[in-house]
């Protein structure tokens, strides 16, 4: 075991997956010599060579259309995007090119294309560099969608996701990069990335929740308790496929649900786990599921950004309603 | 066009040489490209009329482009690779593409019409412009493989406005990848003329890349052949990329639910019929002795034999299988499709299902 930020164990897993395939490429803005905005990328430039860590022109879609070309050719691109906020301009690559082209190709052409993004609030960032897009990758048939919560399932799920034959966009919950974690980082990655896990058993109330916001939910999970309410805490980890037979058992167990995320709650994914939760434990429900997230306003500037972000406080309060009937 | 256009071949089939693009072409290429050039169009006649039948939903027709296609297709080496749009149906013919399995996309059965590696050409990509990205990252994949090989990116005048095709220029030069961008300027996106898309000729826009640029008489197939031979070797040889603007026209309806006679007049299509491909190779042929009443013959009993075939093969073509709309979404199980898939399954299997026409 090793202890390592989620950035330190996001650039262990890609030096490993470039190490064990040589037809991984990296490519992204500024992640040459500068190890990427963040450092995720640090140092493998250096060990392997620039036809592999490629600096690209400032251009979203140049990169992600590239990718295209070069996963025909038999390689496997790792792109990074520098933030949230900038994925657009690649937006009709990854929607009608990535994402479809299997099924266009009739089962013919993989697509193994990992898209890294940064995403979420909570660093005081300026305008285009907090944003939560999941919902709309995770709405498009053909993409996977992962985001890890922390170091540990960054440094597998990062490998897993290179691994795979089908596109995943990979979201890394920037406020969460320095959080620090021990990593397994010898033993042989095992187990599915493609599902919920339980990371804290409870009897009352499920948390539902994915990325930046597991922390949040652990620490409100931890605060409810000490009001004699016990939670259990789901990161679904995988957005797509959407895993949610655990969370159906769970809820089906405590009677309550809480799906928390940074994104605008409408249309966003609580929108699905309450609809499938409300579908399948209907006659089991306590309480209305509950959903806090995002206000349904672009992403506000910084100053505002504790009053957007769902925090501990405003968990419990979802807690409250959920247990007052 | 300029003065500065490569032509081969004028309109009355007289040979000219040029010095930068010389072209020793015998009559065996001369028969193969009349041949190519001839089963094209009536591919092109034969789909239009299965459109018109009600056979297929739509056909985009080449009518006047065969020239600048077949003769950039022969260019091509059997390992070179293309990407093109949909109109590309005289590089489809160069590339053996059965059009059977073209039509069937047309017939709306399938997205793909064929296996990228089996004919050395992506399947072909609709929305305008995309495809010139892919080919500039496929061209990064042979520089990394250290492969003799070289990309042929086609697409339009409109496409030239696109980000996409911006971004490509400018991912191509910087990586010196080795990729030729041939545009067919056909004059007419849908209904809005290339003096719409680009104020300067397009084949100046190619400098500001640093990428050199070729214009050619499009409707010359032995000024395509040359250039983009010329361009594919450099590629090949380490040289980067080249811009090759292929002047020609679109004398056809964008689409078959397409109406020209509202946005151009007819006396700009009888202009361009004067300088069609096919007829100025004819003549090209008869000059040089490579012509003949059976040769001709052959290829018209060829071409009837194509058609009879794409209309035995088209015609009363029964639907797919509903349960295969949801394969190949994935290359791995995805358990939403599966869920998805089961519920059609039982939708299908139940009394509900068919019991009431739904319009």
């Amino acid at each position: 075991m090793t202890s390592m930020t989620m950035v330190q164990a996001l650039n262990a897993g890609l030096r490993r997956a470039l190490e064990d395939d040589p037809k991984v490429l990296l490519m992204g803005e500024d992640i040459g010599p500068l190890g990427g905005v963040f450092r995720v990328t640090d140092g493998l430039q250096k060990d392997f060579g620039e036809d592999r860590v490629i600096d690209t022109p400032l251009a979203e879609s140049g990169i992600v259309g590239t990718a295209v070309g070069l996963a025909m050719r038999g390689y496997r691109p790792v792109l990074e995007i520098q933030f949230d906020g900038f994925v657009y301009p690649a937006f009709d690559q990854i929607v009608t090119m990535v994402a479809k082209h299997h099924y266009r190709s009739g089962g013919i052409t993989r697509m193994p294309i990992v898209i890294r993004i940064p995403y979420g609030g909570g660093i005081g960032a300026v305008e285009h560099h907090s944003e939560s897009p999941e919902a709309y990758f995770a709405h498009t048939p053909g993409l996977r969608v992962l985001t890890p919560a922390d170091a540990g399932q960054a440094y597998v799920t990062i490998q897993q996701a290179i691994a795979s034959d089908d596109p995943v966009i990979y979201f890394e919950p920037k406020r969460r990069y320095w959080d620090r974690a021990e990593v397994d980082d010898v033993a042989p990655i095992s187990g599915s990335p493609w599902s919920s896990r339980l990371v804290r058993a409870g009897d009352d109330v499920t948390l539902v929740a994915y990325g930046p916001m597991v922390r949040t939910c652990r620490e409100a999970a931890e605060a409810a308790a000490e009001d004699g309410v016990s939670c259990s805490v789901i990161d679904l980890r995988s957005l797509s496929p959407l895993d949610l037979g655990p969370v159906v058992d769970d809820v089906r167990r405590t009677g309550r649900c809480v799906v928390v995320h940074e994104a605008p709650v409408v249309l966003g994914l609580g929108a699905e786990v309450a609809s499938v939760v409300t579908e399948q434990c209907f006659f089991h429900l306590e309480a209305p599921v509950r959903r806090v997230g995002g206000a349904y306003i672009p992403y506000p500037p910084n100053r505002f950004e504790r009053h957007y972000l769902p925090d501990v406080d405003r968990v419990l309060e979802a807690i409250d309603e959920v247990t007052a009937t | 066009m300029t003065e500065d256009v490569v032509q081969l071949l004028s309109p009355d089939g007289e040979r000219h040489d040029h010095p930068d693009y010389p072209l020793d072409c015998d009559h065996e290429r001369l028969r193969a490209l009349y041949r190519d050039i001839a089963l094209t169009r009536r591919l092109d006649v034969e789909s239009t009329a299965l459109q018109r039948t009600g056979e297929l939903g739509l056909w985009c027709p080449v009518l006047g482009q065969e020239g600048a296609q077949v003769g950039a297709g022969h260019a091509m080496r059997a390992t070179d690779f293309g990407f093109t749009s949909y109109r590309e149906v005289g590089i489809f013919q160069v590339r053996d593409v059965d059009p059977v399995d073209l039509l069937h996309l047309y017939r709306g059965v399938t997205h793909a019409s064929w296996d990228p590696h089996q004919v050395g050409l992506g399947i072909f990509t609709i929305v305008i412009g995309s495809h010139a990205l892919h080919a500039v990252g496929y061209a990064m994949g042979i520089q990394r493989d250290g492969a003799d090989e070289a990309v042929l990116a086609c697409f339009g005048d409109g496409a030239t406005s696109t980000g996409d095709v911006h971004e490509a220029m400018v991912f191509a030069a910087a990586f010196a990848a080795p990729v030729v961008f041939f545009v067919q300027n056909n004059q007419w996106a849908i209904s809005v003329p290339v003096a719409r898309q680009s104020r300067a000729p397009l084949a100046t826009r190619a400098a500001g890349y640093g990428i050199p640029a070729v214009q050619i008489d499009g409707n010359d197939v032995l000024a395509s052949l040359a250039v983009t031979r010329a361009a594919l070797d450099r590629a090949r040889e380490g040289g980067g990329p080249t811009f090759i603007e292929a002047v020609t026209y679109r004398r056809g309806p964008h689409t078959t639910s397409d109406d020209p006679t509202r946005y151009r007049d007819q006396a700009e299509v009888e202009h361009w019929v004067a300088l069609d491909p096919l007829d100025r190779l004819v003549r090209h042929m008869e000059i040089v002795g490579a012509w003949d009443a059976g040769f001709a013959a052959s290829i018209d009993a060829e071409a009837d034999a194509l058609g009879e075939r794409l209309r035995d093969a088209i015609r009363g073509m029964s639907d797919p299988d509903p349960m295969t709309m949801f394969d190949h979404v994935y290359a791995e199980p995805h358990a939403q499709v599966e869920a998805d898939r089961q519920a059609l399954a039982d939708h299908l299997a139940s009394d509900v299902a068919g019991a009431v026409e739904t319009r």
